[in-house]
């Protein structure tokens, strides 16, 4: 059998295969070939529909260009269990996740956006320019973690691209509106933060009352509206 | 009804875990120690899954508020009935307006307390397991405090006899298929995640030296501290489910082991993973100890947990025959 290897070595991501790695016994990262874009995107969610249906998977996590598969158990055959996965992601094609519209309106600016500055010093760009392009842009949920509800949104305008912070916040409040390198996302808990923040959110992006306890899901489109800039 | 008398901070209620809802940023929460949670549920008669108390800061006293049956096991931490000392991994019926306490345990750093029936705290998500980061889960999303009732689901086929009895904890009963610790050091069995190779000759320090559970490390994680081991470049990993576990590698050098509470996503490098069927030692391995990470395999990890699951089925099977071979003998 030609995928029979000695050990379940991690094996890359290339022009165009996809890197599969374990993490302990019990679970399975593909990465996608590429880059962080929305047909990489797409397909990753049309490999997670095939994957999750698979009678021995307990959960599927959906990342960035990216799938988390957790097993039930540890599999009798890890290098069977990666060529079936790398079979799957040939067979993916796209899905186009017709998800809703949420608004979210944000106060830019102001005592939450401490790291504004930072981000003007990065990009040359003037806060009232951050702002702009932050809050004209079209945003898609590429998925869901970190935090319960936190979506990771594609659609940043790269001017405004910013690393995460090597020392993080240590104490962000729960709806800091932040960017992360090329995402952005409305922080979901009050806690220690690496990304960037440039202003604040009242909508309530988790209830773990309601069905489904998530506002936001992957493939949703997210419009922030700027109800108050604070300059 | 049982009532907490006495309590120190972050100690929960837990079951096996909150699952389904990682891909909406819910961390699965649950038990540290997996095996203790169900081997205290079995001996009371309960399915392996019940909600528990998790007792990591002592003392802790709680006073029942009706007959019952408890078990206790875990960390090996004094326990008293009245007064009058339990052995470890002991199953025993109480009565109404008794007390049991547990102390400071001299090595282990977690006791499960299970009651015939459960601990009744309505289930958030399918689980009744806290999640303190979240504030939801258990009872009401915190850890507990002194005067806190907790109501206890009622079972019917309950009936440890007076006195009680034990099961074998498994740091004895699976010797064999665990690695001995080496002078108070715990062996960790673990496999190389995705970016191990980037770690090139680097990684071998990973596994060479042995490496200290900081203080910094709760049940999201164990930050370690010891020789720090760098990346040639940064590295930046786009954001993707992680699970507890995981060894990640900060920028600082000085890795994290995702625990119960674990984020859900993460984007720093992973070195290795710990293999599951090891998650609960180190779930009971205590601040300020060292640790050493021996390289396993799927194979090896297959092995502990076929010897984990006889170890259940045992208990399993044994409990019922003992409740009734003894409730005979007291009937002559």
């Amino acid at each position: 059998m030609s995928f029979m290897q000695g050990k379940a070595l991690p094996t890359p991501a290339t022009a165009d295969e996809p890197k599969i790695s374990m993490i302990g016994t019990g679970a399975y990262l593909i990465e996608a070939p590429g880059g962080f874009d929305l047909p990489t995107q797409r397909r990753i969610w049309a490999l997670s529909h095939a994957v999750e249906t698979w009678p021995e998977v307990r959960e599927i996590v959906p990342g960035v260009t990216n799938l988390l598969v957790i097993l039930k158990q540890t599999p009798e055959e890890p290098e069977q269990l990666q060529a079936r996965l790398r079979h799957e992601w040939d067979c993916a094609r796209s899905v186009d996740l017709t998800g809703k519209t949420v608004e979210i309106p944000v106060t830019y600016g102001g005592e939450h956006a401490t790291d504004l500055a930072a981000v003007c010093d990065y990009s040359g760009l003037s806060d009232r320019e951050v702002v702009r392009l932050h809050w004209q842009g079209n945003y898609t949920v590429v998925a869901l973690g970190s935090a319960p509800g936190f979506g990771y949104l594609h659609g940043l305008d790269p001017r405004i691209y910013m690393p995460r912070k090597t020392v993080p916040s240590l104490r962000m409040l729960k709806g800091t509106v932040t960017i992360g390198g090329m995402q952005t996302g409305v922080s979901a808990l009050t806690g220690p933060n690496g990304w960037n923040s440039i202003g604040f959110a009242e909508m309530q992006m988790f209830d773990p009352a309601k069905t489904p306890p998530a506002l936001l899901n992957p493939g949703d489109r997210v419009r922030f509206l700027p109800e108050r800039i604070e300059l | 009804m049982i009532e907490v008398l006495q309590t120190g901070p972050l100690n929960t209620v837990q079951d096996l875990g909150r699952f389904g809802f990682r891909n909406a940023g819910v961390t699965s929460s649950g038990a540290m120690d997996r095996l203790a949670l169900m081997v205290g549920n079995l001996l009371v008669g309960n399915d392996e899954g019940e909600a528990t108390v998790e007792v990591q800061t002592f003392p802790f006293r709680l006073r029942f508020e009706r007959d019952m049956t408890v078990a206790i096991t875990g960390a090996d931490c004094d326990a008293r009935l009245d007064g009058r000392r339990l052995p470890p991994w002991w199953a025993i019926p109480v009565s109404s307006a008794q007390v049991l306490e547990l102390e400071t345990p001299r090595r282990s750093a977690r006791a499960y307390l299970s009651f015939a029936g459960g601990i009744d705290v309505e289930p958030v998500m399918g689980s009744r397991s806290t999640s303190l980061r979240g504030g939801f889960g258990g009872l009401d999303g915190r850890f507990l405090a002194a005067n806190d009732r907790l109501a206890i689901g009622s079972i019917s086929a309950c009936a440890v006899p007076q006195g009680g009895f034990g099961a074998m904890p498994p740091e004895t009963a699976l010797a064999e298929h665990f690695p001995a610790s080496e002078d108070g050091t715990l062996v960790v069995r673990a496999i190389p995640a995705g970016e191990y190779a980037l770690f090139g000759a680097e990684a071998e320090r990973f596994w060479s030296q042995t490496w200290k559970i900081s203080s910094q490390s709760d049940r999201t994680g164990y930050r370690l501290s010891g020789e720090p081991i760098r990346l040639a470049s940064p590295v930046e990993l786009r954001s993707h489910g992680v699970v507890p576990g995981v060894v990640q590698m900060p920028p600082s050098g000085e890795p994290i082991i995702q625990m119960s509470d674990a984020n859900t996503a993460g984007g720093y490098p992973k070195i290795a993973g710990v293999i599951d069927v090891d998650l609960w030692r180190l779930g009971q391995a205590r601040i300020g100890s060292r640790i050493r990470f021996v390289q396993s395999s799927v194979a090896e990890a297959r092995g502990a947990e076929r010897a984990v699951q006889a170890y259940l089925d045992d208990i399993r099977r044994t409990v019922p025959i003992l409740t009734q071979a003894l409730a005979a003998m007291s009937r002559r």
